[in-house]
């Protein structure tokens, strides 16, 4: 409990008992548990089942001690503190020792202590325990029980159930945290085992956590299994560079190779917890990279040095008389900085925009009014005690699995959650939310008459609005949010997909947009940063979103970092085959460098330090892991361009680039005016709605096929309703101005008139296959071969 | 010499053939109680209930009144009565029978004490095995339903009670009481957590009271004779009657309803003794979960108390007999073996120390055992013993220790000769031809 005196908040505790544990007074909150107050004197409780982010279940009873009063051994992971209460652990109780040593040779018994064998060893709560606690030697001689193994509970996570525990660790969190309750326990006894039901595999987004808190080695993971002993990994604090959720990461590499990630405990942002792809995806990292800058020879790359392809890049650029940048999302803020600050500087141009995506003017109106440069309005926190929260064109589940994972938390909590779209999804139905339906594109005309009890509630403190970046899709949506929070007061927060976009946004790589969302109109901006740079003068506001790529086919010259083009939903190709000087910052092979007159390798987060700022506001920072890579961040590569350009744009260091922004801070002037885009008009026909799912053809998960094929299956889903009228049975068939797609039909939660597809998912690629955007009319026929 | 009569209550009416019917049942007073517990005031049944100084009958012993005190009163919440009619503890025979002779008397217990708790909603949750008696319950919930005892405005006295009659599916542990709760809401059966206690919040999270049936079957006649009345009957800490289900070596094994206090000698006389003139090589006063006792504890009363003071407990007052032709290790064997069996698997001292401890005495069996393994197994039981998650532990913990106190000859016999060889197997048999023995 807080109180508030002379307004600045002071937490003074409330409800406190002090108890009294082996010999050591401590106060604690009414309700602590035993176990949580012993470690705040630094006693250690042996536990295996015991979570602090999972219900108490007590069920191990490793963690039994004696409580003044009590004639049995207490469980110290379910008893309650109160006050005065005595408390002996193993440290000064007899009772409690013989206790925990019996249960850790119990639990000896039936497990096949193969460590020597065990990914676990090493790291393994159950071999630390019982060294800590258990008897020197078992006094067990029958037969151990058996079972086959290892069995998968799903591509990417396989079970030993001999090594288990029965803990059920990874049963309730894939029941109270993931809401994906595909594993339990089956049989019972000394049979007791984790599984799943047949052909339902654990295909949770969520499924490696249950690896990490399995305390012994019966959770596996299929990429991992073998490869390493934990003691030989180096283990470095990272950042997940998968999407702008935020998480802490611990990246482990062993010979310069990364072997595995693994969540890292960030209370204020991802707990202890990260998704599959975060935990997963890292094979790109070292296959099919881009080793040697490349120039354009007769119409074929050459390898070349280092010198030759930065003398060749800043001789083009040089030489060109206009200039465009597009910066991929997935930049760290630093390398967004580099890139805003070398158009500007070296280029003089503003034509510049990170938003490798569907985009809208409407949408860099927002983002220059509401979003750049503000600070952290609506955090992960705040989400869980928000008595509401209204997502509009965003699936958390899919489009920012530790946001779906706090939402779910904050509903089982209480907190009401209400969707604005067209599909009540999975992830809808874990948080429970309501459905304001309407189809992609009317989105604005459904915020405006929205229900009345949805009102008042956004009006309640700490209501909070979350909007997805596929609102730009929408006409008037984004306006209508803006609108929307203003009129409730409820605080707004836009959560984009790429871990890169809020970081680059403030970071200035946008037209009419410098650093730490300064106007490029302002004066006062202009005078600040070009001080700052050393330049004399600032470009005119130049091209953004469509008016960039529309005047790209014009343009003489163009830096292109970490874009794929394919992320477009117009032919940007096209229009890049027009430019005649393409640099290409590039970490691998893609439709940009085909184009490129030059290729230059940089390197991936796991080479250099950087910061993300998360779809909070926050930054996010990491170190670099492997100090012996040659790469270099596109920060350092855009600095020997402009070197070489003989325009010098400052120095490159990650640190300097740091210390510049943190210079600038945040502009705290006049911002631009939020749009007011009128609701568009109502459309006939069935609409097409999408979204990218979490795990799917995107170009970061290659190189995975446990991680793909737990990936959910590329399907149609529409209404029963729609269905029926439009006599879809097995098959559907969509057809779009480029193409036709032909997929398995799912009968689902879907607004009526609208049909859902994946965007970008093996088999359905909803730009380049159908041409299409979600908010087009499209034409479905049933049936057609898979 | 046998000084304390049998008193028919429950049982008084189960030579009627149509007893299973409300007409049968009717003829003998029934529902008569429930029209003048409508009548009273809901707590005034619960003070009755309390001052009669009734104790579960499932086992455990606690005081029924007191836990029916325990849902908290006029909290708006949906309250519930559940029947625990999982009887499956080995010996105990004594729930299923009153349920196929005289199931309306189960019925009207529920209502009443569904009355007494604001309950409008019981469930009677019955052992899968018993598909008898989950055709005369469900057939009895039917006819008072017709009949008006069951349903909306319960004889004009604005109380509403729906009755389920649910089957079990054969786990043990379905018989404790949460695990039962579990079950009931269609989970597979596992103990849980308490607190919160099922008072608080039990099925569906909601306040919930559990009794056995003849607990319930008690009820009727508390209500209908009043407290004084049964008063009379047991002792102090042990008031009302039993019905002792005696089985075993005796020549008369059956059902007997006598007051709590009869000695186990007596109950021995009205089933006709040991069979074949025989003697009592150790007995179990209420199923395999309590410690046994031997032919010098025949005399003791049989209350809750007595039991306690002789290491033992009542548990569910089913008396197993077992004459000299019986193997201590066979027996104690056979028990564990049902408890590695039966053992859920949620908490480790359960799950893990019957699986060994049923090895080790396996070895016994086959004259394996060591001297060192008999101190061992002590110390295993001593492992799980108030340490495992609920009391199915505890009571695989038991029968060891007490045969070890008593026969530890035998177990020192089974370290060099199997227990085939000492005791005739075919002897023991229920069925064992006289010549045999």
């Amino acid at each position: 409990m807080t109180i508030t005196t002379n307004d600045s908040q002071v937490a003074v505790p409330s409800d406190t008992v002090t108890v009294i544990i082996d010999g050591v007074a401590v106060a604690v909150p009414k309700g602590t548990l035993v176990i949580r107050a012993a470690e705040l004197l630094g006693i250690e409780i042996p536990r295996f089942c015991d979570h602090p982010l999972l219900d108490p279940v007590a069920a191990c009873r490793a963690c039994l001690i004696e409580v003044e009063g009590m004639p049995k051994p207490q469980p110290a992971c379910a008893q309650t503190v109160s006050d005065g209460m005595v408390i002996r652990t193993q440290q000064s109780s007899e009772m409690a020792r013989l206790a925990q040593e019996g249960v850790m040779e119990f639990l000896l018994l039936n497990h096949p202590l193969d460590c020597p064998v065990c990914d676990k060893g090493g790291e393994c709560p159950l071999q630390n325990q019982a060294m800590s606690v258990g008897r020197p030697e078992s006094r067990f001689t029958e037969d151990k029980r058996t079972f086959p193994k290892p069995i998968n509970v799903s591509a990417q996570i396989l079970l030993d159930r001999e090594r288990c525990v029965s803990c059920a660790r990874c049963t309730r969190f894939a029941e109270q945290i993931a809401g994906d309750p595909m594993l339990e326990l089956l049989e019972r006894g000394a049979q007791q085992q984790v599984g799943t039901a047949e052909d339902q595999p654990f295909d949770s987004y969520f499924s490696g956590n249950t690896i990490q808190i399995c305390p012994v080695g019966a959770l596996t993971s299929a990429a991992y299994r073998f490869r390493s002993r934990p003691f030989d990994l180096v283990s470095v604090p990272t950042t997940c560079e998968h999407c702008a959720s935020g998480c802490s990461l611990r990246t482990d590499y062993r010979r310069e190779v990364v072997t595995r990630r693994l969540a890292w405990d960030s209370p204020e942002v991802n707990e202890e917890w990260n998704c599959d792809k975060g935990r997963f995806a890292f094979v790109y990292q070292t296959e099919g990279r881009i080793e040697y800058p490349l120039i354009r020879e007769n119409g074929e790359l050459r390898v070349a040095s280092w010198p030759e392809a930065i003398d060749v890049a800043a001789r083009g650029l040089a030489e060109a008389s206009s200039h465009a940048v597009l910066v991929g999302g997935r930049s760290t803020v630093e390398d967004a900085y580099a890139y805003a600050r070398f158009a500007r500087a070296a280029l003089r141009t503003d034509d510049i925009d990170f938003r490798a995506r569907a985009l809208s003017d409407e949408e860099h109106a927002f983002l220059a009014s509401l979003v750049a440069g503000s600070p952290v309005s609506v955090s992960y926190e705040k989400l869980e005690s928000a008595p509401i929260v209204l997502l509009v064109s965003f699936e958390p589940e899919d489009e920012s699995p530790i946001v779906f994972l706090r939402l779910r938390k904050a509903a089982r909590a209480g907190t009401r959650v209400v969707s604005v779209g067209a599909v009540r999804s999975k992830g809808s139905e874990k948080v429970a939310a309501e459905m304001v339906w309407c189809a992609p594109g009317d989105e604005a005309a459904a915020l405006a008459s929205l229900p009345a009890d949805i009102l008042a509630a956004l009006a309640h403190s700490g209501a909070v609005i979350m909007v997805g970046e596929r609102a730009a899709l929408s006409a008037g949506a984004l306006s209508a949010v803006a609108a929307l929070a203003d009129r409730t007061g409820a605080a707004l927060a836009w959560v984009p997909r790429r871990a890169g976009e809020r970081g680059a946004l403030d970071a200035g790589a946008i037209a009419g947009l410098l650093p730490g969302g300064r106007p490029l109109s302002d004066a006062q901006a202009r005078a600040e940063v070009s001080e700052l740079w050393g330049v004399d003068s600032l470009p005119h506001p130049g091209a953004s979103g469509d008016a960039l790529l529309a005047r790209l086919g014009t343009v003489e010259a163009a830096v292109v970092g970490g874009v794929e083009l394919a992320d477009y939903p117009q032919d940007v190709r096209a229009a890049l085959e027009r430019v005649g000087f393409i640099v290409s910052l590039e970490n691998h092979h893609s439709a940009v460098t085909e184009l490129a007159s030059v290729v230059l390798p940089v390197a991936v987060v796991t080479e250099k330090a950087g910061t993300f700022l998360d779809w909070e506001g926050r930054p996010r920072p990491f170190t670099r892991v492997l100090r012996d890579a040659l790469t270099m961040p596109d920060a350092q590569v855009l600095g020997m361009i402009a070197d070489a350009m003989d325009r010098p744009v400052g120095p490159s260091d990650v640190n300097v680039l740091r210390a510049e922004l943190g210079t600038l801070g945040p502009w705290r002037g006049a911002r631009l005016e939020a749009p007011r885009v009128p609701v568009g008009p109502r459309r006939d026909g069935l609409v097409l709605a999408s979204w990218r799912q979490l795990l799917d053809s995107g170009v970061l998960q290659e190189g995975e096929p446990h991680l793909a094929a737990t990936a959910r299956p590329t399907v149609v889903m529409v209404s029963d309703a729609t269905a029926r009228r439009l006599g879809l049975t097995e098959t559907a068939t969509l057809h779009g101005p480029a193409g036709i797609v032909t997929l398995p039909v799912e009968i689902a939660d879907v607004a009526e008139s609208v049909v859902w597809v994946p965007m970008n998912s093996p088999g359905c690629h909803i730009y380049r296959d159908l041409g299409a955007r979600p908010g087009d009319i499209i034409r479905v026929t049933a049936g057609g071969a898979l | 010499m046998i000084t304390t009569g049998l008193t028919p209550v429950i049982t008084e009416h189960w030579d009627a053939p149509d007893l299973y019917t409300l007409d049968g049942y009717r003829r003998f007073g029934g529902y008569e109680a429930l029209a003048s517990a409508l009548k009273q005031d809901p707590d005034a049944i619960i003070g009755q209930v309390k001052d009669s100084g009734l104790r579960g009958r499932g086992g455990a012993g606690f005081p029924t009144g007191l836990k029916w005190s325990f849902v908290p009163q006029n909290d708006g919440k949906q309250h519930y009565l559940v029947v625990n009619a999982d009887e499956s503890e080995p010996g105990a025979c004594k729930d299923i029978p009153i349920m196929m002779a005289d199931p309306h008397v189960l019925v009207e217990g529920v209502i009443i004490a569904s009355y007494a708790i604001r309950a409008n909603h019981a469930f009677i949750y019955i052992r899968g095995e018993v598909p008898n008696a989950i055709r005369k319950v469900a057939f009895a919930v039917e006819q008072a339903k017709a009949a008006g005892l069951i349903g909306k405005n319960i004889l004009g006295s604005g109380f509403d009670l729906d009755v389920v009659v649910h089957s079990g599916a054969g786990a043990y542990i379905c018989g404790e009481e949460t695990a039962l709760l579990d079950s009931l809401e269609g989970y597979r059966g596992q103990p849980r957590l308490k607190p919160p206690f099922p008072a608080v919040a039990g099925l569906y999270a909601s306040p919930t009271v559990i009794n056995n049936v003849e607990t319930i079957a008690n009820i009727p006649f508390i209500i209908g004779r009043g407290v004084e009345w049964f008063r009379q009957f047991g002792t102090e800490k042990s008031p009302g009657f039993k019905v002792w289900a005696v089985s075993g070596h005796v020549n008369n094994p059956g059902l007997f309803e006598a007051p709590l206090g009869i000695t186990m000698r007596e109950l021995l006389d009205y089933a006709g003794g040991v069979r074949g003139g025989g003697e009592v090589k150790f007995w179990l006063p209420g199923g395999s979960s309590v410690p046994m006792l031997t032919a010098e504890h025949l005399d003791l009363p049989l209350t809750y108390e007595a039991m306690a003071e002789a290491g033992t407990m009542l548990g569910t007052g089913t008396p197993m007999i077992f004459d000299s032709t019986v193997s201590v290790v066979k027996a104690v064997t056979r028990w564990l073996e049902f408890y590695k069996h039966e053992s859920c698997g949620k908490c480790t001292p359960c799950r893990e120390g019957t699986y060994w401890i049923t090895g080790v005495l396996e070895k016994f069996e086959h004259g394996h055992g060591t001297a060192t393994e008999m101190d061992t197994l002590v110390n295993l039981c001593g492992q799980i013993a108030g340490r495992s998650f609920c009391a199915l532990g505890d009571a695989a913990a038991t029968p060891y220790p007490a045969a070890l106190k008593f026969f530890r000859q035998e177990f020192t016999d089974a370290t060099h000769t199997p227990v085939d060889g000492t005791f005739d197997p075919v002897a023991s048999y229920v069925f064992a031809p006289a010549v045999a023995r």
